[in-house]
């Protein structure tokens, strides 16, 4: 039985750009949901990252730009400098509020604006990362009703991230990241 | 069918209590992040829901401040975005000297990072005795604290690294004086600065303004209340003003777009269009 799923919600930091490679590159091209990564990249240039990513990707990538929704079959990538969440109009918004933990953006606050927006339709997912960003936001998905896909810890470049998600909320899936492409096309795809 | 969850309807009620009793409208503003900073209100304040928070403010006149203050965001650095205040040196300044005399409104000034950046600015292009910036803000806290010009030694070396990425002539050093773990700006860059209280939801034009800067402002706005204030900044601007926003900003959707023309897209410097 398929959960009813509105939108995947990506979390990662340390080692983040090579894992989202992987899995981006894994994506059936026929794959029918917005993806939406936030990334401490600590760049400020977010297009150059997309870029990046879109030489791999599967999907086209572009950055979250304010006022706009989110389209199905489509990859973006987190503005720095901003938190990013999603409007109840199911659109876009930014915020350039104090970080939190450190980070802005915060993978917390998008993964709890974006379950509070979809009505708990969403996929999270917790990659390799230094620090606990994201564990909170994944509970709240789960709490809401939706799905959390953590990567192995063992598997990430740096653990601490996808382990402390794992402490906070637990997972519906925890496996290696060249499993997580496939699971999402096995989950989402008809 | 879909009932709205109780957090929605109370800060439904919280927004018309602030309006009935207060006369603050934050009706327009986009809910994800307002209800962030409302949440953020409760664990300072220590209030359990909205719902007690709603009936606090209606009865306690004292704390009104305080919750303005906390709706506000008062967060930003002296040159954030460098190269947007390398642009306006560069290319909106030069410009603007043809008049003998310069008015700059920066809306929604914050704690004053913003107005203090573009003092500098002014003054190492010799233009600042003929210029009169007005800093305003919708919360008097923040106008407070802006006009003191106070600011954490901490913050002190990204500022810095931003000034000189701006093009800064000096070291930022040359214009604030550092004591413990404060830094306080030089007394002689406020000189030219008026700061007020002004709203933006509610208040009209006030100056015939050559430059106005609105950086990261509307990004708490909906849609329409984002046009409203566009139209505002129209009004307000003299003929072939500039308007500078933040970076990410998107105004595609605002009928009032197609009153500027941008002279940089990338970093949101727009130009006031002919009518």
């Amino acid at each position: 039985m398929k959960r009813r799923i509105d939108l995947v919600a990506i979390g990662c930091s340390a080692g983040g750009l090579r894992a989202l490679h992987t899995l981006f590159a894994g994506l059936d091209r026929r794959f029918p949901l917005p993806l939406v990564a936030v990334c401490h990249t600590g760049s400020d240039d977010v297009s150059l990252l997309c870029e990046l990513l879109a030489r791999s990707a599967t999907l086209p990538v572009d950055e979250a730009t304010e006022r706009t929704s989110p389209l199905p079959g489509r990859i973006y990538v987190a503005p720095s400098g901003y938190h990013l969440l999603l409007g109840r109009d199911g659109r876009f918004a930014l915020s350039a509020e104090a970080r939190v933990g450190f980070a802005r953006p915060s993978i917390d606050v998008w993964f709890e604006s974006a379950s509070a927006a979809c009505g708990g339709r969403v996929a999270g997912i917790v990659l390799t990362g230094a620090n606990s960003d994201g564990a909170d936001g994944l509970a709240r998905i789960r709490e809401r009703g939706g799905i959390a896909i953590v990567q192995e810890p063992s598997d990430a470049e740096v653990d601490v991230m996808p382990a402390a998600a794992l402490a906070a909320a637990g997972a519906d899936h925890c496996l290696p990241l060249a499993q997580i492409a496939p699971l999402l096309n096995r989950l989402f795809v008809e | 069918m879909a009932r709205p969850d109780v957090e929605e309807v109370e800060l439904e009620l919280f927004v018309r209590a602030l309006k009935l009793r207060h006369g603050y409208d934050f009706g327009e503003y986009a809910r994800a992040s307002f209800r962030r900073r409302v949440n953020a209100l409760l664990q300072g304040i220590g209030c359990e829901t909205i719902g007690e928070l709603t009936a606090r403010v209606l009865r306690d006149d004292a704390l009104l401040p305080k919750v303005i203050a906390g709706l506000s965001v008062p967060v930003s650095e002296m040159f954030r975005d460098p190269a947007v205040f390398r642009k306006l040196r560069d290319e909106v300044l030069p410009l603007l000297a043809s008049y003998p005399h310069i008015n700059i409104w920066q809306a929604g000034c914050a704690f004053g990072q913003e107005v203090y950046s573009l003092a500098i600015l002014l003054e190492e292009a010799g233009l600042y005795d003929r210029t009169q910036i007005y800093a305003t803000d919708f919360s008097d806290a923040a106008i407070a604290r802006a006009q003191e010009g106070i600011f954490p030694a901490r913050e002190a070396r990204l500022y810095s690294e931003n000034y000189l990425a701006a093009g800064g002539a000096h070291s930022l050093a040359d214009y604030y004086h550092a004591r413990y773990d404060l830094i306080t700006i030089d007394a002689a860059l406020k000189r030219n600065v008026t700061f007020a209280n002004h709203n933006l939801v509610c208040d009209g034009v006030f100056c015939e303004a050559h430059l106005i800067l609105c950086r990261n402002v509307l990004i708490y706005f909906t849609d329409s209340l984002q046009n409203h204030v566009l139209e505002l900044f129209r009004d307000s601007l003299v003929r072939s003003g500039f308007l500078c926003l933040g970076t990410r900003e998107n105004i595609a959707f605002a009928r009032a777009a197609q009153n500027f023309r941008a002279i940089d897209p990338r970093l949101r410097i727009f130009q006031l269009a002919q009518r």
